[in-house]
This record gives C-alpha cells, sequence and structure tokens, in this order.
C-alpha cells in the first residue's frame, strides 16, 4: 500500500514539469495575448491602458485584415478540396496493386519531409510569370515548350479578385432581395491564391493519399467483391462502399490539413509575401508584420486572437469527439 | 460459400484477360502524376549543377552542360565581397538545435505517456486533452509573451533558447505518440510487477524503455523534420545572423535582390537535405509518425 502511495505522487512528480510548461507557455500566454489585445499597446513601450474590444471592432474596418481573411477561406477552401481528391485519386489507383507501388508511394510523399520554406522557394521560380523582357519563365515557359501556351497565367502576380460588382444587373438584383452585402471584393476569390495552393497541395497531398491508402487496405476486398457479384459498378462501389467507410479518416484530414491552412504562414512569407493589392496576403502573415515590424502589439494580438479562435472552432469538437470515441473502447 | 466461388471465377477471369486498357490507364496517370511532382526536384538539380554563365530564365529549363557546384559552393560558403552570407554556419546552428530539442521533448514526452496511460489519476485524460490542444494552436497567439518571457529568462535571441521553445511546443505530440503506444501495451503486465513489488520507475526502466525503441524512433524523426523545418519559431527568437536556423537564413538568402537565383536553389537543396535524408532512410517510420499526428491514425 505505501508503495502505491508513494508511486502515486512520484507519478504526479513526472508529469508536473510538462504540465506547468504547458499550462504557461500555452494557457498563460493565450491569455496574456487575450489581455494584450484588449490594451492601447501600439508601440515598443508597453501600454496597459484596457480599451475593451475597441482593437477588434478597429480591425473589420481594415480593408487588409478582410482581404486576407477572404484570402485564408478561399486558400483553405481550395486546398482541402486539392488535398482530398488528389489524395483520394492517388490511393485508389496505387490500391490497384500496382507493380512499384512504394516507389510510387515515397514520390507522393517525400514533399512533407521538406520545409515550406524551401517548398516556398522552389515554387516562386517555378510559378514566376516572366517579364516583358526576359520573355516567359518557369512553369509558363514549359506550356509554351510543350505548346500549350494557353495555360500561360500571371500566377501569383495576379492581382485580379472576382467577385459580384453592385452596379452588374446580378449585383442590383442582389441589392433588392437585401443581400447587397455580398457584392464586395471581401466576399470574392483572389486569383493569386491558386499559386499558394498549388504549392501547398505538392507539399501536403501525399499525406492525405497515405491516410486514404491506409484506409483503403483496412476494408477487406470481400466487401468490394459482394457488391461486384451483385451487378455494382466501380464508381457505384467508391460511391456507397468506400466513401462512407473512409469517412472518419476524410474527417481526420480535414482538421489536419484544416488548421495547417489556417494558420499558413511560412509558405507565404517564402513565395510570395502580401502580393500585389495583398492577394495573397493571410491572418498570421498580417498578424507577423502588424506586431514585430509595425509594433503594433495590441493591434497584433487582437489579429492572434481571432486566428486563435478559427483554429478552435476546428479543433475542439474533434478533440471531443476522439476523447469520446476512446472512452467507449 | 457461394460468394467466395464467385470471387474465385471472377479473379480468375481478370487474370485470363491479361492487361486490360484499365490498367494501362492506371499506370499512365501514376507516371505522370511521379513526374508532376518531381519537377521541382528536376528544376532544383539542373539548376543548382549549372554554371554562371549558363544561368538564364530563358534556358532554365535545359539541362546544365557539365555537373559545376559553383552555386553550392557560394550557397554554403557565401561571397564576402559581394556581402554574401554563406548558410554553413546557420546549418550547424540547426543541427545544435535539432538534436537536443529532439531529445528533450522525446524524454518528457516518454514520461508523460506512460504516467497517462499506465498511472492515470483523476483528470488525466482531461490533462491530455488541455496538452493535445497546445499542438494544434496557432503560434501567433503566444508570441508576444513568448518574446518578453524569454527576454526576462535572458534567452532571447540565443540557441538555447530556440532550443527550450521547441522542447516545450513539443511536448504535446511527443506525449500523444508515446502514450498511444504504451496504451497498446497490457496493462496486466504492469500489474503483475506491481504486485511483485516493482516500482513506477522500475517499471519503466525494466518493462517499457526496452520495448520502447519504436516509439523513439517515430518521436525523434517527427520531432527532428519538424524543429529543422521551423520557421516561425526561428525568426521571431532569434534576430542575428549568426545564430539563426538554415530556415530564417535561406529565407533572407531567397529575398535579397544580389543573391543569384541558382544559388537561392542550391541553398534550398542543402536546406532540405537532412530531412530528405531521414525521410529516405526511415521513411517506413516517418509515416507512422503522420499517422500518429492524425491522433487516432
Amino acid at each position: 500500500m505505501r508503495q502505491v502511495s508513494r508511486d502515486r505522487l512520484i507519478s504526479l512528480l513526472l508529469i508536473a514539469p510538462s504540465a506547468i510548461l504547458i499550462a504557461v507557455f500555452v494557457y498563460g500566454f493565450i491569455a496574456f495575448t487575450g489581455f494584450a489585445s484588449m490594451t492601447k499597446w501600439a508601440s515598443l513601450t508597453p501600454d496597459f491602458t484596457f480599451v475593451g474590444l475597441q482593437n477588434y471592432a478597429r480591425l473589420f474596418t481594415v480593408d487588409r485584415f478582410l482581404i486576407s481573411m477572404r484570402n485564408t477561406v478561399n486558400f483553405t477552401v481550395l486546398f482541402l478540396a486539392a488535398c482530398l481528391i488528389l489524395g483520394l485519386i492517388l490511393a485508389l489507383l496505387l490500391d490497384q496493386k500496382v507493380k512499384g507501388e512504394a516507389i510510387f508511394r515515397s514520390i507522393f510523399l517525400f514533399p512533407m519531409a521538406i520545409s515550406f520554406i524551401v517548398t516556398g522557394v522552389v515554387w516562386r521560380w517555378l510559378l514566376n510569370p516572366g517579364t516583358l523582357q526576359t520573355g516567359s519563365s518557369g512553369i509558363n515557359l514549359l506550356f509554351e515548350k510543350l505548346g500549350l501556351p494557353f495555360l500561360r497565367s500571371k500566377w501569383f502576380t495576379d492581382p485580379t479578385v472576382i467577385y459580384i460588382h453592385p452596379d452588374t444587373g446580378f449585383g442590383q438584383f442582389l441589392n433588392n432581395i437585401g443581400l447587397g452585402w455580398i457584392t464586395t471584393p471581401y466576399i470574392g476569390f483572389s486569383v493569386a491564391i491558386i499559386s499558394l495552393v498549388i504549392a501547398a497541395t505538392w507539399q501536403m497531398s501525399g499525406y492525405t493519399m497515405a491516410m486514404y491508402l491506409a484506409g483503403l487496405r483496412g476494408i477487406p476486398d470481400e466487401l468490394r467483391e459482394a457488391a461486384r457479384v451483385d451487378g455494382a459498378n466501380e464508381f457505384q462501389i467508391l460511391r456507397y462502399i468506400l466513401l462512407p467507410l473512409l469517412r472518419p479518416i476524410t474527417l481526420s484530414a480535414v482538421i489536419i490539413l484544416g488548421h495547417i491552412s489556417l494558420k499558413i504562414f511560412d509558405l507565404v512569407v517564402s513565395m510570395t509575401g502580401p502580393g500585389p493589392a495583398f492577394a495573397t496576403d493571410v491572418p498570421a502573415f498580417f498578424m507577423w508584420d502588424t506586431t514585430f515590424r509595425g509594433n503594433n502589439f495590441a493591434q497584433g494580438a487582437a489579429i492572434a486572437i481571432i486566428l486563435l479562435i478559427m483554429v478552435a472552432v476546428l479543433v475542439i469538437p474533434y478533440l471531443r469527439y476522439t476523447n469520446r470515441q476512446e472512452a467507449e473502447l | 460459400m457461394s460468394a467466395t466461388a464467385a470471387t474465385q471465377t471472377t479473379t480468375a477471369a481478370r487474370k485470363r484477360a491479361g492487361i486490360r486498357p484499365q490498367r494501362i490507364l492506371v499506370y499512365v496517370t501514376l507516371v505522370l502524376a511521379a513526374a508532376a511532382f518531381l519537377l521541382p526536384v528536376y528544376l532544383l538539380l539542373i539548376t543548382g549543377m549549372k554554371s554562371f554563365a549558363e544561368v538564364s530564365l530563358a534556358t532554365m529549363w535545359n539541362l546544365p552542360s557539365g555537373i559545376h557546384f559553383d552555386s553550392f559552393q557560394k550557397a554554403w560558403f557565401g561571397q564576402e565581397s559581394a556581402g554574401i552570407r554563406g548558410l554553413n554556419s546557420n546549418f550547424w546552428n540547426s543541427i545544435l538545435l535539432a538534436i537536443p530539442a529532439t531529445i528533450g521533448s522525446a524524454l518528457l514526452g516518454s514520461v508523460n505517456g506512460y504516467v497517462l496511460s499506465k498511472w492515470k489519476f483523476r483528470g488525466a485524460d482531461l490533462l491530455f486533452t488541455l496538452m493535445l490542444f497546445g499542438m494544434f494552436i496557432p503560434y501567433q497567439s503566444i508570441l508576444i509573451p513568448l518574446v518578453q518571457a524569454l527576454q526576462r529568462m535572458g534567452l532571447y535571441g540565443t540557441l538555447p533558447g530556440l532550443i527550450f521553445v521547441h522542447i516545450v511546443y513539443g511536448i504535446p505530440i511527443t506525449t500523444l505518440i508515446f502514450r498511444n503506444y504504451y496504451a497498446a501495451i497490457p496493462t496486466e503486465l504492469i500489474e503483475a510487477s506491481k504486485i511483485d513489488g516493482a516500482s513506477l520507475l522500475g517499471i519503466y526502466r525494466h518493462i517499457l524503455v526496452p520495448i520502447s525503441m519504436p516509439a523513439f524512433v517515430v518521436v525523434a524523426i517527427w520531432q527532428f523534420t519538424s524543429v529543422w523545418n521551423d520557421f516561425l519559431f526561428g525568426v521571431i527568437v532569434t534576430s542575428r545572423p549568426n545564430v539563426q536556423p538554415i530556415t530564417v537564413a535561406l529565407n533572407n538568402m531567397a529575398g535579397s535582390y544580389i543573391v543569384e537565383w541558382n544559388v537561392q536553389m542550391a541553398g534550398s537543396l542543402l536546406a532540405a537535405l537532412p530531412t530528405l535524408l531521414v525521410y529516405i532512410l526511415l521513411g517506413r517510420y516517418f509515416m507512422r509518425g503522420l499517422l500518429a499526428g492524425s491522433l487516432k491514425g
């Protein structure tokens, strides 16, 4: 009995350092950032005059913040769709008992081992559209050589934003039915984001491929064969048998890739920066710029807290769900 | 029974049909996808090996005339006369950073995983969930107090400071991997040892540590890769070029207009090399770490 209570004490002593570090460096620091976001601290000397939610209210009138939020939504939706679809296709192909499966798998997965900084530097040159003086370069040049010049694009240098203009017929119609608020560039699509999505998908789609492949390997062959006997074609098998069984994997992938994409920073820094008219700016970059270059700590803290809330909304239900699942086991 | 019979006939039928056009389509798609994935690597390699005279955007897809290492040399050593810093010292900084940071968080994670799986106390699961959340937070939300705290501790701008930061924020993922690994070890084994009078530390040292090697490898690869590839902590914590990790130095090099792009490419390859090597040599464990990162793997 005495042994057990002594061990109990030791077990608590062993976990204490980590628990304290996490309590301070995660939760304490978040609380401090939350506090800083409600002050007037806008220079190198801290000014903790309390201003409530003023910094948040101001953010929603700042052009660059609204643009970066739009870009994050653009990026997250496209990046998730691209990774899930490409990952699933590659996994389905590799699941056909192909020769050289291990080699293909390694090729699709190796970019995961590389830093986003390296990915950004390389893709910046690949998607460099070139200039009038030097002619096309990178992928554009490759398209020309392959006889596909119509595929050339301005990539991340393109400031175009696709949105419903309030002066168009459709815009006026929306205005008449009370939806005028969506006729703004803030609710639109920034074309330059596609370049970031391509580079990020190159890096991360191998991850969804690996997860889906592991999932497919867990589905017994008999299930597919039985469906074939019942006259199901391959598409129906995918739609009605495989996809429903893969749903937990899709959920995990959405959470993992989703939180990476909301936080995307390194790739933006190394590949594009904020871009023309902030076409490739994101909140994580805006926060860094505001805080550590602009020394506007209160405003930066407010951006950081908004970013944290977005990630928490995505992750907390998932953590609770996996916890409950475990309790049931 | 009839289902198995049917299975056998369909497989037999497929074998008799030989190579079907569908199979060819599968291979063609896979090869095209592989080519697309390797395109950046191809560009990295050919550009890095070109001589300075050959480098021009118009001929960027052409093969180099021979194998030249000038770009690698310049990326590694720099060129003092032109004010270009080489990456060599930053490469070693990253090594000196990644190894202790990996060992530190692996040890903490192992102990945490042991306690949280085999010595559960009331609130252990809650503590675990609270720790896990630390793995997902955007680090922007802790950077401002982090800088202040490091300054107070006298660790700001130093390599030990950066090591400390990586150990702290590495705790959640390493704890997760070890906890899941130890959870699979039968509790009866632990209980039996307890009855035999083994203590908590004794069980850890004599039963768990000897069978923990695979988990240590997975954690080590995962942590080494994330620390090596990190940019955000590096750029925030270290401001002086001579203490910066390689990702920060590479980003500075790539942002400088005086550095030719073949040198940038060579630098990228140097920065990617260690983690690529780890991936090539220990790919199997790398995969396991990836899947562990999705909680339920």
